[in-house]
C-alpha cells in the first residue's frame, strides 16, 4: 500500500465538479475499492441499500458483494470482525450508522484496534476506518446528534478526523483508510448535503458554489495531522472543527473580526505548530466544538494553547461548546453553541 | 382493578443465586455427571446440517476407555508417531508450568498461569489443525503454541519480561503473540478474540484462501456479548472457523453455573445459532483431536462454522494470584471422574505395546531439563524488575505506526527521568 507521501498528485490537472459531502465521501470509497482489492466497507444497511445517508450507494452493484457488504446490528460485533480482518491483511473500513451507537463497539476499538500494534510489537495491526456520522442539528434527538469525539482522543493509538468540507472529507476519508492505523472518521452529518452557518432559521444552502465543495476527480488525498487555515486574520484566533467551522467564519464575518480561523480537521494527530503559530501572532485565542463542555476536546486545546503560548496570550483562553446535556429533542437550538454563545465569546475575548 | 390489591394475591417471586455443589471441605461425590461409555456416539458427516449435531450437544464425545484403548466411530486412527508426539508436548506443558509456576513464586516474574488437567485442550486441538491455520487463543493455550514448536526460551522471555523479549515488555507474562507461528497476539480483555477470529475466518473466505481460524475461550467467558456477536457474525456469513470453550468448570472462584451451566451445556448453544455442536470429552486428547478435526474438515469445505466445548476441570488455581481452596473443595480434582488427559494417553499407548512406563519416566526427565536450559539461558536476558528490560524510548514506539510530536516529548521526558536516577 502507498503511504500517502509516497505519491505526489498534482489536483491542478484534475478536473473539478462541485460534490456534496456525501457524494465526495462516496467518491473517495469508490477510489479506494477500485485502488486498494484489500479495502473492504461493511456496515448495518451499507450494501444493497447504499447506507441511510447514502454514503455508499452504489458501491455493492459496481464492486461485489464480498467488498461491500451489510452487518448484523452488532457494532462490537463489527468492530470485532474488523480487526480480525485487520489482522489478516484486509483494510477493512466499517460504518456505524450513528456515533450515538458506537458504544458497543468501544471495547473492540479501545482494547483491541488502539491495542493491537502496541501489545504485539508491530506483528499485528488493525489498519481499519471506522466512519460514522455525529453531530447534531437534524433534530435527531438525544440518539441521533452526539459529538463523542473527545472518548477517542483519550484513547492511545486511535486517530480521529472530522472534515468540515466535500474537498477535505475525500482528501482525508483516502488518507485515513491507507493509513496503517486506527482512524476514527467522524462526518459531521449536519453538513452532508450544505454547509451550515448557525443560522437554522434561515434557509439551508445546498454544497453547490461553496468553494470548500470544489472536488477533484479522481485521487488525492489530504495528510493526516495538518490543519487548514480558512482564513488569515490578526484579531484572534479560532480553532474549530467540522460544522462548527462554518458557524464560526459566518459569526466572524457577520461582527467584522478580524480572526483567524484554524479547521484543526485532525484531532490527534494534531497540528500544534499550525496553533501554535498562529495563537502567537494573534495572541487571542478561542476553542469551538459541538460537544459537551467538561473533559472535551477543547479542555485539551485550551491547556496546550496555555502551556505552549502563555507569554503570548493577551486574555484567557474562552470555549464555547455544547452544554453538559444529552442533546435535547426540542431545544435543540438552544443547546447548538450558535452565533450568540461565539459571539459573546468573542467580545469577552476582544474587551480583555 | 387497582394495581396495588391484584398484587396482594399473587405469590412472592424468588431469586435464584446459583451454588456449586461442593465448597471446602466437602465430601465430593460427581455421579450427578453422566458420564457416557467412550465409543458410544455416533459421528455424523462433515457436511451435515448443523441441527442434525444437536444430540452430541447433550452426549460426550469420549474415545479412549478405562483401559486405554481408543473405541467408536470418532477413533482417529492416528499413527503411534502423532499419538506420541501429542503425548509429549501434552508433557512438555505440564513441565514448563511446573517450572514457571515456580519461578514466579522465586520471584522472577510478576504472574504466571497454568493449563494443568487441560493440556489436551489446546494440545490435540493444535495437532488437528494445519500449521498455518489461525488461531485467536486465550491466555490457557500455551499447548498450542509448544505443540507448534514455538522455541520455550521466547516463552521465558516473555514471561521475564526481559530485554530478549519480542514483545518488549509491554504485555503481562503469558500473553503472547508470533504471527510466524500463526498464533494471534493475546488480550486480556475476554471474549474479545472470538469476533476477530470470525473477521479473520471472513477475510479468509473472501480471498478464497484455504486457511481457517479457531479461537479458544473459558466457559465463563461465554456469558460475554462478544460470544454472542462472534456466533451470529459465523453463521449470518458462514464463516471458516471452530469455536473452542474449555468448559474446566470454574471461572476465577465462579463455577459454571454463573455462565449458565444449570440449565444446558455450552455445545447446546450452537443450535440456536445453527452452528454445529459436539460436546467432548476434554480429558480425552483423542477424542480433542477428532472432534477438532471433524470442525476443521467442515470449516475447510465450507461447511459452515462449528462450535466445540470440551468438558474438563482445572486442576490447579487460576493462576498464581490465586488460591482454590478458598472457594472449592480439594477433593474435587481427585474425584474428577475424566481422569488425566496425559495419564490417559501413556495408558493407550502402554496398552498399544508402543510405549513403557521407562520410556515415559525418561522423557519427564528429558522435558525437565529442556525446560530448566530454557530458563536459565532466558535469565540472562534478565528477570522482571532488575533492569535488564527494553530502552525507555520502547515504551512509546508502536502506539502508531510513525511516532507523533506528543510521544516524542513525553519521552524525552522519560529518558530524562531516567538519567536522574541512574546518572551515567
Ligand atoms: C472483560 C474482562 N472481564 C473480567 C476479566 C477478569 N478475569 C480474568 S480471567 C477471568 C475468569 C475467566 O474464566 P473462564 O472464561 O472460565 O476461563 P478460565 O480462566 O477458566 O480458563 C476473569 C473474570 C477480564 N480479564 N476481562
Ligand atoms: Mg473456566
Amino acid at each position: 500500500m502507498a503511504g500517502i507521501e509516497e505519491e505526489p498528485v498534482s489536483l491542478a490537472e484534475a478536473p473539478v465538479r462541485s460534490l456534496s459531502m456525501i457524494e465526495a465521501i462516496n467518491d473517495a470509497l469508490d477510489i479506494m475499492l477500485e485502488r486498494d482489492p484489500d479495502v473492504i466497507l461493511l456496515g448495518e444497511d451499507i450494501g444493497y441499500f447504499g447506507g441511510v445517508f447514502r454514503a455508499t450507494a452504489g458501491l455493492q452493484q459496481k464492486h461485489g458483494k464480498t467488498r461491500v457488504f451489510d452487518t448484523p446490528i452488532s457494532e462490537g460485533g463489527i468492530i470485532g470482525v474488523a480487526v480480525g480482518m485487520g489482522a489478516y491483511g484486509l483494510r477493512p473500513v466499517p460504518e456505524i450508522q450513528f456515533a450515538d451507537y458506537i458504544y458497543p463497539g468501544l471495547d473492540q476499538l479501545i482494547s483491541e484496534a488502539a491495542r493491537l500494534r502496541y501489545r504485539s510489537a508491530g506483528e499485528f495491526i488493525a489498519p481499519m476506518t471506522v466512519r460514522s456520522p455525529f453531530g447534531g442539528g437534524i433534530f435527531g434527538g438525544q440518539t441521533h446528534s452526539q459529538s463523542p469525539e473527545a472518548l477517542f482522543t483519550h484513547v492511545s493509538g486511535l486517530k480521529t478526523v472530522v472534515p468540515s468540507t466535500p474537498h477535505d472529507a475525500k482528501g482525508l476519508l483516502i488518507s485515513a483508510i491507507e493509513d496503517n492505523d486506527p482512524v476514527i472518521f467522524f462526518e459531521p452529518k449536519r453538513i452532508y448535503n450544505g454547509p451550515f452557518d448557525g443560522y437554522y432559521d434561515k434557509p439551508t444552502k445546498p454544497w453547490k458554489g461553496h468553494p470548500g465543495a470544489r472536488v477533484p476527480e479522481g485521487y488525492y488525498s489530504i495528510p493526516l495531522g495538518k490543519a487548514h487555515t480558512v482564513r488569515s486574520g490578526s484579531a484572534m484566533t479560532v480553532l474549530a472543527y467540522g460544522t462548527m467551522v462554518h458557524v464560526a467564519e459566518a459569526v466572524c464575518r457577520d461582527k467584522g473580526v478580524d480572526a483567524e480561523i484554524i479547521d484543526l480537521r485532525t484531532l490527534v494527530p494534531l497540528d500544534i505548530e499550525a496553533v501554535e503559530n498562529s495563537v502567537e501572532k494573534t495572541g487571542r485565542c478561542l476553542v469551538v466544538h459541538e460537544a459537551t463542555r467538561t473533559s472535551g476536546f477543547g479542555a485539551e486545546l485550551a491547556a496546550l494553547v496555555q502551556e505552549r503560548c502563555f507569554y503570548h496570550l493577551e486574555a484567557p483562553v474562552e470555549r464555547v461548546t455544547g452544554f453538559d446535556t444529552p442533546y435535547p429533542h426540542s431545544l435543540e437550538w438552544a443547546y447548538f453553541p450558535g452565533p450568540i454563545r461565539i459571539g459573546e465569546a468573542i467580545d469577552r475575548l476582544m474587551e480583555a | 382493578m387497582t394495581k396495588g390489591e391484584d398484587r396482594k394475591n399473587r405469590p412472592g417471586l424468588s431469586l435464584h443465586v446459583p451454588e456449586p455443589k461442593f465448597r471446602p471441605g466437602d465430601k465430593v461425590d460427581f455421579t450427578h455427571l453422566a458420564i457416557p461409555e467412550a465409543g458410544d456416539q455416533p459421528r455424523p458427516d462433515e457436511s451435515c446440517a448443523a441441527s442434525e449435531t444437536f444430540p452430541l450437544c447433550t452426549d460426550l464425545v469420549r474415545v479412549l476407555d478405562d483401559e486405554g484403548k481408543a473405541c467408536g466411530p470418532w477413533d482417529p486412527r492416528l499413527s503411534p508417531d502423532r499419538v506420541r508426539a501429542i503425548l509429549r508436548d501434552m508433557a512438555l506443558v505440564r513441565a514448563f508450568d511446573e517450572r514457571m509456576y515456580r519461578g514466579q513464586r522465586q520471584g522472577k516474574t510478576s504472574f504466571y498461569m497454568k493449563s494443568t488437567g487441560e493440556e489436551a485442550t489446546s494440545v490435540a486441538a493444535a495437532h488437528a489443525l494445519a500449521s498455518d491455520d489461525m488461531v485467536f487463543p486465550s491466555y490457557r493455550q500455551q499447548g498450542v503454541l509448544i505443540a507448534r514448536g514455538y522455541p520455550l526460551i521466547e516463552m521465558v522471555n516473555q514471561i521475564y519480561s526481559n530485554r530478549g523479549d519480542k514483545l518488549k515488555g509491554r504485555q503481562l507474562p503469558i500473553m503472547y503473540s508470533s504471527r510466524d507461528h500463526s498464533f494471534f497476539s493475546i488480550s486480556g480483555n475476554l471474549a474479545t478474540q472470538l469476533p476477530q477470529a470470525v473477521g479473520w475466518a471472513m477475510a479468509s473466505a473472501i480471498r478464497h484462501d484455504s486457511r481457517i481460524a479457531a479461537t479458544w475461550i473459558g466457559e465463563g467467558s461465554t456469558a460475554e456479548g462478544d460470544f454472542h456477536s462472534a456466533l451470529t457474525f459465523a453463521t449470518v456469513y458462514n464463516a471458516p472457523v471452530v469455536f473452542n470453550i474449555v468448559n474446566n468448570q470454574w471461572a476465577i472462584s465462579s463455577f459454571s453455573g454463573f455462565a449458565g451451566a444449570e440449565r444446558t451445556t455450552f455445545a447446546a448453544r450452537a443450535i440456536g445459532y445453527g452452528v454445529a455442536g459436539l460436546r467432548v470429552d476434554g480429558n480425552d486428547p483423542l477424542a480433542v483431536y477428532a472432534a477438532q478435526r471433524w470442525a476443521a474438515d467442515r470449516a475447510r469445505s465450507n461447511a459452515g462454522p462449528t462450535l466445540i466445548e470440551f468438558f474438563t476441570y482445572r486442576a490447579e488455581g487460576h493462576s498464581t494470584s490465586d488460591d482454590p481452596s478458598a472457594y472449592r473443595s480439594a477433593q474435587e480434582r481427585e474425584e474428577w471422574p475424566l481422569g488425566d488427559p496425559i495419564m490417559r494417553l501413556k495408558n493407550h499407548l502402554i496398552a498399544l505395546g508402543e510405549w513403557t512406563e521407562e520410556q515415559h519416566a525418561e522423557m519427564d526427565r528429558e522435558l525437565a531439563e529442556r525446560v530448566k536450559a530454557a530458563t536459565k539461558e532466558a535469565e540472562e536476558n534478565g528477570i522482571l524488575g532488575h533492569g535488564l528490560h527494553h530502552p525507555f524510548h520502547t515504551m512509546f514506539e508502536d502506539v502508531f505506526e510513525k511516532l507523533p510530536w506528543n510521544l516524542e516529548e513525553q519521552s524525552e521526558q522519560a529518558i530524562r527521568e531516567r538519567n536522574i536516577k541512574w546518572p551515567e
